[in-house]
């Protein structure tokens, strides 16, 4: 694709997303479109960190870790210190950053099945922890996190107090799509710079890649904190946005969903754990009024997907090319 | 010439067995030194411990005077002791040039993050390792296939690939795992031309290898070893002349080593 083709399917994107969307939303009245696709943009972050650790060829069943630790990280900042929302993003990214070292460390130099336990057990560990440690509130959770306040620059208010809004909705539904864009454009230019090269080569082979001079276990931490980061910066707004956060907010369930994202999407390219996602949450709640027979069709569509699709969705469109 | 490598009382025992036992010998800069053995005699051990990819349980590798065993495999490349590894350990899913280009890792100036920000350090490191890759590509005749993916190369420029990779970290010493195995007499014929002209690159090349008349045709001296000891070391008409060395390879026909 030449350079211009890129920038007119930005512009289109961006267009989509922060003008279409909500003018169809309008149209229709189907507000309740608002949460579902703030839900989507969240969800979608937390995937594209999964994506990472693809990347480096690692199957990460531990994102729902980092969101749980992000969203109760940004709960007990507003709550119990009250900073600001806009600054726990970042700083329950970070946390996840460091997390992520510490237990990256020793689980990092597991392979294939080996790590995707491990990362499992991690999803209930940090639930488990959740309910136990005096902080979080044990089972209850965390309840009535206050809406976002202003951010003013010099006196001008850039973004308004949420509370005094009528629709608080479209606000978060701004703020999720603008993380997803600058999350995912970030992930872009990493996987096509020389860093994209050397965590390929990683994925491609280890050993190859430390015999020409790679840091292996640097390079897979890197990775692995990226990945953390994307799941604490998701998890922090999704506790804002339903301003509550309990145990059971990120489960194994999840874990495995930010990873069914990724394959369906494919995981040849960027920006396949974000239509996973659409796909996957669109598709969840459309099969709702199947009733008992949900998972079952969900689950059979998603086993007939990967049969025929191997390599996600959109490879659809790189067959149709070279065809 | 001084020696560039030097390996002493090398030994490497897992659990009970003694895979390489007190293996010294000298890599002199600037030659061709090939390792041979029977098969299982501990070649392939010998080769992982020089090149760091595994820890002696005794002795020391030494590379310019200072101690490489032990250290990572990427700390020992970054020294300038690279290894190659056999045919099929490649970039598959990279193209042939990108498998080169990522190769260039150690000669980089900027950082990961000048890297992700595109500085100007990074764009000039960008261009200078795609003309090296170039470079090395048209030296291994590879240049027609720059644009493959790796995995459809035929074996024999599998191999070559396996050499670019090497190349491009810009090694000191360069070792090679096998070169050799499986190519017919004309691949091997080139493939020998090809490491000389390595060593022309000025480059000090160690080899591991079973085929015994690219071997002879193509050392400046040769290390045996025979379960796990070095039996002989010498010229290729001294091994060939050796009484230890053809007792070692008895059972064998005589042109196996090359007479």
């Amino acid at each position: 694709m030449t350079d211009n083709r890129k920038l007119i399917g930005l512009a289109v994107f961006l267009l989509a997303v922060f003008v279409v969307v909500p003018w169809l939303i309008a149209v229709t009245g189907r507000k309740d479109f608002y949460y579902t696709l703030t839900s989507v943009a969240l969800l979608s972050i937390a995937s594209a960190g999964v994506w990472m650790t693809f990347y480096i060829g690692r199957i990460n069943m531990g994102q729902g870790a980092f969101a749980l630790m992000g969203a109760y990280v940004a709960a007990i900042l507003i709550t119990q210190y009250g900073v600001s929302f806009w600054w726990t993003i970042p700083l329950s990214g970070l946390f996840c950053v460091l997390a992520s070292l510490v237990i990256g460390l020793p689980i990092l130099r597991l392979r294939g099945v080996y790590f995707a336990m491990v990362s499992l057990v991690l999803t209930e560990v940090t639930r488990l922890l959740s309910l136990a440690l005096p902080i979080t509130g044990g089972a209850k959770g965390i309840t009535n996190i206050p809406l976002p306040g202003a951010i003013s620059l010099f006196g001008i208010t850039l973004v308004p107090d949420f509370a005094t809004l009528e629709n608080p909705r479209i606000a978060f539904y701004y703020v999720a799509v603008t993380l997803m864009v600058l999350a995912f454009a970030a992930m872009y230019r990493l996987v096509n710079s020389r860093i994209g090269h050397i965590c390929m080569s990683l994925q491609q082979n280890e050993e190859l890649a430390s015999s020409i001079g790679v840091n292996i276990v640097h390079l897979r931490l890197i990775a692995f904190g990226i990945s953390s980061f994307l799941g604490g910066v998701s998890g922090s707004v999704f506790a804002v946005v339903t301003q509550s956060v309990y145990p059971s907010s990120f489960t194994v369930t999840d874990s495995v969903n930010f990873m069914l994202n990724c394959f369906l999407g494919g995981l040849a390219y960027v920006f396949g754990p974000m239509l996973g996602t659409l796909t996957l949450y669109f598709g969840w709640n459309l099969l709702f009024e199947t009733g008992e027979f949900q998972l079952l069709i969900y689950s059979t569509a998603m086993i007939v997907l990967m049969l025929i699709l191997p390599n996600g969705l959109l490879s659809l469109g790189e067959n149709r090319r070279k065809g | 010439m001084s020696s560039i490598l030097e390996v002493r009382g090398l030994t490497k025992k897992f659990g009970g067995l003694t895979a390489v036992n007190d293996v010294t010998f000298d890599v002199r800069e600037k030659e061709i030194l090939s390792v041979i053995g029977p098969n299982g005699a501990g070649k392939s051990t010998l080769f992982k411990l020089i090149s760091s990819f595994l820890t002696p349980t005794e002795g020391e590798v030494r590379y310019k005077g200072e101690r490489i065993s032990g250290l990572a495999p990427h700390i020992a490349a970054r020294k300038g002791v690279v290894r190659t590894f056999q045919e099929t350990t490649i970039f598959r899913n990279m193209t042939v040039r990108d498998n080169i280009i990522v190769a260039h890792h150690l000669r980089s100036k900027a950082s990961l993050a000048g890297f992700f920000l595109g500085t100007a350090v990074a764009r000039a490191d960008e261009r200078a390792f795609g003309e090296s890759a170039d470079e090395i590509l048209s030296f291994l005749n590879l240049s027609d296939l720059s644009g493959e993916k790796a995995k459809n190369l035929p074996h024999g420029h599998l191999r070559a690939l396996g050499i670019g990779i090497g190349l491009a970290t810009d090694p000191a010493v360069l070792l090679l795992d096998e070169p050799f195995a499986g190519m017919n007499h004309d691949e091997t014929g080139k493939a020998v031309a090809m490491v000389r002209r390595l060593r022309e690159r000025g480059l000090t090349v160690l080899l591991v290898e079973h085929d015994m008349p690219a071997v002879m045709k193509i050392s400046d001296r040769i290390v045996v070893i025979n379960f796990g000891q070095k039996i002989a070391e010498g010229t290729p008409a001294e091994i060939q002349a050796n009484e230890r060395v053809i007792e070692a390879y008895l059972g064998a026909e005589d042109e196996s080593i090359g007479m």
